[in-house]
């Protein structure tokens, strides 16, 4: 006879719960029975490099970095993009020449827009 | 446990194919074939550390190459190098978020006493003011073998400790302290200058 395919999901449960929790009791067994547990202030701290944490992890920090990454996107890509216009540069008819030529005008647009914004200005 | 079987009938029995093993014997073969360092340098040591874990020297063979980035889970601290007056709050800190067992191997003359740099202002004069240390390895630096000496030497100590009875691990004892007091910036010094329960310096006798 053959067995119930779910049997093998069933097995496959149990194993899965007992693998796990095994160790798990075998270790709160050595604390009952050899060593017992020391905690303390330090270490249960949460930060854990030997330097004392300080304030409130909760802070707010200045949107500027979200400027700068925007920028710094923007001009990586540019950069995907121009390696295969440098590698193919000779062969190039004279439209696709002109098509990334507008391309990079666009991007450069961009970046004028965004420095007279002041957006590069850090002290800002 | 306290009552070893006889040596000669288990070297019997192992001829037979049968071997007999306790739980003190299990746990201490377990414990010092993976004693994991805590992954910190402070000076030139650290490099004869670094050479000791790499290809060469190879401290994997001592089941001791998986260096812990985070004191929650390494078991030795192996304190290579000039502990200045500013870093050792940060070094007491780290070995009290160490978990138990702990272990503590002082590399080379600065970390045991100052070393060359021990008249300095700024220089603790030997980590064992602040924590309790199992292994000290003079030289400076100690080659890369002293290291492995001192592994080797805090194995045999690892394989000698007792889970039960009135002398068993310190460990394994409610009573021993696990977390040592941090020492603090001070007007000209750090304070407490050392632990008066750990430091025990040799009475200097003049005659």
């Amino acid at each position: 006879m053959t067995p119930n395919p779910y049997v093998f999901i069933v097995i496959f449960c149990g194993v899965a719960l007992v693998f796990p929790l095994l160790p798990l009791a075998l270790a709160w067994l050595w604390r009952k029975v050899f060593q017992p547990p020391k905690p303390g202030a330090q270490k249960n701290a949460t930060y854990e490099c030997g330097v004392e944490s300080l304030g409130d992890a909760q802070i707010q920090f200045r949107s500027q970095y979200y400027l700068y990454a925007i920028i710094f996107l923007i001009f990586d890509v540019e950069a995907i993009f121009l390696v295969p216009f440098a590698v193919a540069f000779t062969g190039l008819p004279v439209g696709a020449f002109m098509s990334i030529l507008v391309f990079l005008l666009l991007l450069i647009e961009g970046l004028v827009w965004a420095w007279s914004k002041g957006c590069l200005d850090w002290g800002k | 446990m306290s009552d070893q079987i006889d040596e000669g009938l288990r070297n019997e029995l192992q001829k037979q194919g049968i071997w007999v093993t306790s739980m003190q014997e299990l746990y201490n073969w377990g414990r010092k074939n993976s004693i994991w360092p805590l992954q910190f340098g402070l000076a030139c040591c650290a490099i004869e550390m670094i050479a000791t874990a790499a290809s060469r020297y190879d401290l994997a063979r001592f089941g001791g190459e998986v260096f812990r980035p985070s004191p929650r889970q390494a078991d030795l601290m192996i304190v290579a190098g000039t502990v200045t007056k500013k870093m050792a709050p940060q070094i007491v800190r780290l070995y009290n978020q160490m978990p138990d067992p702990k272990y503590v191997i002082s590399m080379g003359a600065c970390a045991i006493s100052g070393g060359p740099f021990k008249q300095g202002y700024n220089v603790l004069k030997g980590i064992d003011r602040y924590i309790p240390v199992d292994v000290y390895i003079p030289g400076c630096p100690p080659r890369p073998e002293a290291l492995l000496h001192a592994f080797m030497e805090l194995q045999r100590k690892i394989d000698n400790q007792k889970l039960t009875g009135a002398d068993k691990a310190a460990h394994l004892n409610k009573e021993q302290v696990s977390e040592f007091p941090v020492p603090a910036f001070g007007a000209h010094d750090l304070e407490p200058a050392a632990n008066p329960n750990i430091f025990h310096p040799p009475a200097i006798e003049r005659a």
